[in-house]
């Protein structure tokens, strides 16, 4: 615990958010005598969020969803994706979504909650595009379900006591014009905000025109500044 | 070899003519015809009466008969048809030896009978009942010569040759029926018409000259071939099914029931060394009809338990709506495996293998929950459209019938593809500068600059940002649809990207890229 520079942050340098999210972070990890094991998470968002067991993160669009299953998907990871009949599966599988560890359960209907506590139990992560209006007393069932089972759930959608939520702040695609060129890669913000702390920022490729999802060049400064802090 | 004190074995061979027609069930009321790629390989009556002839050009079949039904060939089919008319006939005689589909052979029946004719008859009729309606028998002392004879009966008749009498009734046969064009040709040209020529010659000669085949043929011809048919072992019945008395009218007391039937059904497989991994389970009714309630075949992603047999039927009855279970009670459950294959080719590899046994279960709850086809497993394929490249294939199936990914596909949207699939497209409208509609000609161009759009789910007007295409979609011309095709890439000042289609005038918003 001496590491932990509770005294004098700023004396050192250090950015306040970095050692407030390390700590909540760890404090998380502590809570119910449950190890949290944390997921592979991918290195675009390095230094913006852990996804750990036990978790549920709220996602505000398609593409944010595929990039978080991408990277535990190819690490052999099962994953499971409920309530979304529009989900785009070459996308998917362009992001990096290992499509032979993929379930689908495109329409449970009434039953989603009933069907996403059954996949809960056997796939390490599961996609979600709940019905509007979960209460915090199914969202809470949910969560209990996932600490004991170590698996995390990604939310399309809102979902009340949520660890972090992933939107897309702002987004500029590239290749087009008037009436010639294609779609070709999206610079987006990505912001996470953690319950009411500031939202952190980084600047992604997402989809970049080759290879896979990254950061831009621009917002390479701030990734060594975060990385450093939490060093 | 069991020879009976009484002389040489008799042959009985059965014949249903035209059996590709047959198994394809074609009715005979209309003419039709089994073809492959280019030529007619069998026909019906109705057909040959038109002038339809095996070996014709499809093209000419058409042109005498433009009516005719055409059936592609599947040799498979005409097998597999053919297998119930094996089992009926080794039902009254067991010994049946399949010469090809259409054609079976056993050793004739006696006395048992009554003679050989009422045996024919017996065999006629029982065919007759299981809806064969065109079948011919023949008995003679050998193959060759008992096959002749069914092919001279009538339809449901019987022609048996008397002992020693093959070698007249082939005599007036002509060379033809040798089925074997070059030898008959050459026959004929040698001035040898009929069966009673070739075997007129002396047998040595006829071995000099022809070697080995010729020999046999004379030999056929003669009538005097010993070649006794074959009879085949008949399949291990694996069935499996189970009756209730008194009848279930809850699932749960029916899956209860038949876990020990299912166990005994895996394991008569297994025996064997075969695993099920298609198994169509029928529930039947009490009624002296036995009415089906339900039939269903389920396919599993490795290879059936008894368990798996159980949850199958489990969710097979209460998908049934639930009206018809209460009102009829269920008096039988029957367990058909579909699709076997030995349990060597699905052994677990050293590091495991197939899928997880954790995800298996799990997804089997939900399966259970929601119905089969509820959950499926995403696959890509070939298309043009972004709907057209992916598939849902449901778990346990395997996906057949896709379209290869890897061909150009022209016309499709280049990469990257949408996030967002929309499974039914909404409506949009996309106006010009002027508020005019914008539209495709039919050479591929926009009639003006896309420059405001408004989608069905959106608030209103929006401006477009950028905007790309068209990509014109070639499919389907043929159908007539509403006129020229073609698709957009649509960006709007809000950062948002969309796929929209315009077809004849009318946009469709198909996907996003989210």
């Amino acid at each position: 615990m001496s590491s932990i520079p509770i005294k004098s942050p700023r004396e050192r340098g250090v950015p306040d958010g970095a050692v407030v999210l390390r700590l909540q972070e760890r404090i998380a990890g502590m809570q119910d005598g449950v190890p949290r094991i944390p997921v592979a998470t991918h290195p675009a968002l390095s230094g913006l969020l852990q996804l750990r067991t036990g978790g549920a993160y709220e996602v505000d669009s398609a593409s944010l969803a595929m990039m978080l299953l991408a990277v535990p998907s190819q690490e052999g990871a099962w994953s499971a994706v409920i309530g979304a009949d529009d989900f785009g599966i070459e996308a998917a599988a362009e992001l990096g979504v290992d499509l032979t560890r993929t379930v689908l359960v495109p329409d449970p209907g009434e039953q989603w909650l009933e069907a996403t506590a059954a996949l809960v139990d056997v796939v390490t992560l599961v996609v979600l595009r709940p019905p509007v209006g979960v209460t915090e007393r199914t969202a809470s069932r949910i969560s209990a379900r996932l600490r004991k089972r170590s698996s995390a759930l990604i939310v399309w959608g809102t979902w009340p006591g949520s660890e972090a939520r992933l939107s897309l702040r702002s987004s500029v695609w590239s290749g087009l014009d008037a009436g010639h060129g294609r779609l070709r890669s999206r610079r987006v913000t990505v912001a996470v905000r953690r319950g009411s702390a500031p939202a952190r920022e980084a600047e992604l490729w997402l989809p970049a025109e080759e290879g896979p999802v990254r950061r831009t060049a621009m917002d390479l400064p701030t990734r060594t500044t975060l990385d450093g802090a939490l060093a | 070899m069991v020879r009976s004190h009484e002389g040489p074995v008799r042959v009985m061979v059965v014949w249903c003519p035209d059996w590709p027609v047959v198994a394809a069930e074609a009715g005979p009321a209309t003419p039709a015809a089994v073809v492959t790629r280019s030529a007619v390989v069998a026909c019906n009556a109705r057909a040959r009466d038109h002038g339809v002839r095996r070996g014709m050009r499809r093209r000419d079949a058409q042109s005498r008969c433009p009516e005719l039904v055409l059936v592609a060939d599947n040799p498979d089919r005409d097998v597999r048809a053919f297998e119930p008319v094996l089992a009926a006939v080794e039902a009254l005689r067991p010994g049946v030896a399949p010469l090809r589909p259409g054609l079976l052979a056993l050793r004739a029946p006696g006395r048992f009978y009554g003679g050989e004719e009422h045996a024919a008859a017996v065999i006629a009729e029982h065919l007759v009942s299981i809806g064969i309606t065109d079948v011919r028998v023949g008995v003679a002392d050998d193959l060759f010569t008992a096959e002749q004879a069914a092919r001279g009966a009538e339809v449901q008749g019987w022609l048996v040759i008397e002992t020693g009498g093959s070698a007249a009734f082939l005599g007036d046969l002509p060379v033809e029926v040798l089925d074997d064009g070059d030898l008959v040709g050459l026959l004929q040209r040698l001035g040898l018409r009929h069966l009673r020529d070739l075997a007129a010659l002396p047998a040595r000669d006829v071995l000099t000259r022809f070697g080995a085949y010729g020999a046999k043929v004379h030999r056929l011809a003669r009538g005097v071939d010993p070649v006794e048919p074959a009879a085949r072992t008949p399949p291990p019945d694996l069935v499996c099914e189970i009756a209730f008395e008194p009848p279930l009218s809850s699932t749960e007391a029916v899956c209860f029931s038949v876990r020990r039937k299912a166990e005994e059904f895996v394991a008569g497989l297994g025996e064997r060394g075969l695993v099920a991994t298609a198994v169509l389970i029928e529930a039947e009714g009490d009624d002296a009809r036995r009415t089906l309630l339900s039939s269903r075949s389920w396919v599993h992603s490795r290879w059936f338990t008894a368990g798996d047999v159980v949850d199958r039927v489990h969710w097979q009855l209460q998908a049934t709506p639930a009206g018809v279970l209460v009102g009829a009670p269920v008096g039988l459950v029957r367990f058909v495996p579909e699709t076997v294959e030995p349990a060597a080719a699905h052994a677990d590899g050293l590091w495991g293998g197939g899928t997880d046994d954790r995800v298996d279960r799990g997804v089997a709850r939900v399966q259970a929950m929601l119905g089969y086809d509820a959950v499926v497993v995403p696959v890509r394929q070939g298309g043009r459209s972004p709907a057209d490249r992916q598939a849902l294939v449901p778990w346990g199936e395997r996906p057949t019938g896709l379209r290869p990914p890897d061909l150009p596909w022209p016309g499709q949207v280049p990469s990257p593809a949408p996030t967002r699939v929309f499974l039914e497209p909404w409506a949009t409208a996309v106006v010009g500068p002027a508020g005019q509609p914008v539209t495709v000609t039919a050479r591929g161009a926009v009639s003006c600059v896309p420059t405001r759009f408004h989608s069905g789910s959106s608030t209103g007007w929006q401006p477009i940002d950028a905007w790309a295409g068209p990509w014109p979609v070639d499919e389907q011309w043929w159908e007539g649809g509403r006129g020229p095709a073609a698709r957009f890439q649509i960006v709007g000042v809000d950062g948002r990207a969309w796929l929209m289609r315009c077809e004849g005038g009318q946009w469709w918003t198909e996907a996003s890229y989210d």
